[in-house]
This record gives structure tokens, C-alpha cells and sequence, in this order.
């Protein structure tokens, strides 16, 4: 068992093993799920695909609160694989620490205008 | 007991440059590896792929302007260029998607076998390549 105390604390593990891994499972079902969901409505929409029925497919208000649901599960997912992939290669804890602070910039940043896009919609 | 015929190579602190262009990975290998790699670039590219929502979403105008890229280009980006990064998103999702499948059916099941294992990753590839390769061809316009 490795020291995790005092000054040897580990600062940028994951902790909580179990609690993650369905996270990250349930989030994918969720967006595997959305994308039969949006592939449905673009095939079953009639004509060729312009502005008008793309945008009409978001626009209506359960899309709306479903992509919405679908961009936060996006956001928890993508934390966790980066998460991951940083823990694996990046030994430092003080580069891996910064980088995690830019994986939840980048990913929050991302989602406020996902949001943005969606509610003006 | 029966000796080894030859000695297996060993890998520790392996050289990306000597190492990995030897090292055979068997197909689960380069799901899995490329399930790593998808998701990493899907996630450097995510500000692209808001952008794509936004202008195809917001309105007419950026609808216009969404879709003149992908023909005409944006600023000193050609649409070619952009058609294939596009291109690499398509295959990132599709081998994400497929490969996390495989990983949720694998959990749910818990369908472990060597032999499953090696067959689904086979699956998993074709899918992913071969649909890349047909919606790829729609995207630059070949039918």
C-alpha cells in the first residue's frame, strides 16, 4: 500500500474506483442512446436536410431538455476518460494537476456555450 | 516440463521509436489503444465540434456559413482540409461508440472469452473503418 498522507498525499487520483466507472458507463448508454434518437429524426425527416428541419429537431422543448441532460453526461464522461488517460502517462503531480485544471476548463468551457447555443435556440 | 522453444522479448521502459514499431498488437489491442486515441481527440476537438452545432443550429445565416465551409473553406482554411478533419471526427465517434459497446456488452454479459474478445474487436474495426469509408466518400462528394 503506498503512503497517502501528510505531505505524501496524492492529490490527482481517482479515489473513488467504482463510483467513476459507472458514471462513465451510464453516461455512454445515455449518448449512445441519443444518437439513435437524433439519427431517427433525421432519417424519418422529410426532403433533404436543410436549416429548417436540422434546427427544427432541437428546437422542440424535450430535445431541448434531453440534449441539455445529454451535454452534462458528455461533460462527466470526458472528465473521467481524461482523467484517466493523464493518470497513465503523466507522473508528476504537479504537471498532472494542471493538466486536470485544463481538462475541466476546456470541458466547462465547451459546455457553457453548448448551453448557450441550445437555450437560444 | 517442456522448454521453451524461443525466448520471449521483454518490455520494460519501452522506446516509442524502437520498441513500438516492432511490437505486433493483436486486434483487441488496437481497440483498445484507439478507443484512447479517439477519445482524446474527440476532446482536443471539442470546441470544433460546439462551433459545428452553433453555426448549424443558430440560424440561417450561420446555417450558410456552416456549410460554405465545408465547400468553400474559412479564412486561410481550405474546405478540403476541414472536410477531413471533419472526416477524423466521424471515425473517432463511430470507433468510440462501436468499441464502447463492445466494452458494455463485455460488462453486462460478462463475455471475457479469448475468443469473443478477439472476434468483437475484429467486428468492431470493420464497423468503424467501413462506415468511416462510406460516410467519408458522401462527405467529399463521390456519391
Amino acid at each position: 500500500m503506498s503512503v497517502n498522507y501528510g505531505s505524501k498525499r496524492v492529490v490527482t487520483g481517482a479515489h473513488y474506483g467504482l463510483r467513476d466507472w459507472l458514471a462513465q458507463r451510464i453516461t455512454a448508454a445515455i449518448m449512445a442512446l441519443f444518437t439513435l434518437i437524433l439519427l431517427a429524426q433525421v432519417l424519418f425527416s422529410k426532403g433533404p436536410i436543410g436549416y429548417t428541419s436540422w434546427a427544427g429537431i432541437f428546437s422542440a422543448q424535450w430535445m431541448k431538455a434531453l440534449t441539455f441532460a445529454v451535454f452534462l453526461a458528455l461533460t462527466y464522461h470526458v472528465w473521467v476518460g481524461m482523467r484517466d488517460i493523464w493518470m497513465d502517462y503523466v507522473k508528476p503531480a504537479g504537471i498532472r494537476l494542471v493538466l486536470h485544471v485544463f481538462t475541466m476548463v476546456w470541458l466547462l468551457s465547451c459546455l457553457g456555450w453548448a448551453v448557450q447555443v441550445l437555450w437560444r435556440l | 516440463m517442456t522448454e521453451l522453444t524461443k525466448k520471449r522479448p521483454e518490455f520494460r521502459n519501452i522506446n516509442a521509436f524502437k520498441d513500438l514499431t516492432t511490437y505486433r498488437l493483436p486486434p483487441a489491442g488496437w481497440v483498445s489503444i484507439l478507443h484512447r486515441a479517439s477519445g482524446g481527440l474527440m476532446f482536443i476537438l471539442l470546441p470544433l465540434i460546439v462551433w459545428l452545432f452553433d453555426t448549424s443550429v443558430s440560424s440561417e445565416i450561420s446555417f450558410e456559413r456552416f456549410s460554405g465551409t465545408f465547400a468553400l473553406g474559412l479564412g486561410f482554411v481550405p474546405g478540403w482540409f476541414f472536410k477531413l478533419v471533419v472526416l477524423a471526427l466521424i471515425w473517432a465517434y463511430l470507433h468510440h461508440l462501436i468499441a464502447g459497446v463492445r466494452h458494455l456488452y463485455m460488462d453486462a454479459r460478462h463475455a471475457v472469452s479469448k475468443e469473443f474478445g478477439k472476434s468483437s474487436a475484429i467486428v468492431t474495426l470493420v464497423l468503424s473503418i467501413g462506415l468511416t469509408v462510406l460516410l467519408g466518400a458522401k462527405l467529399f462528394g463521390l456519391y
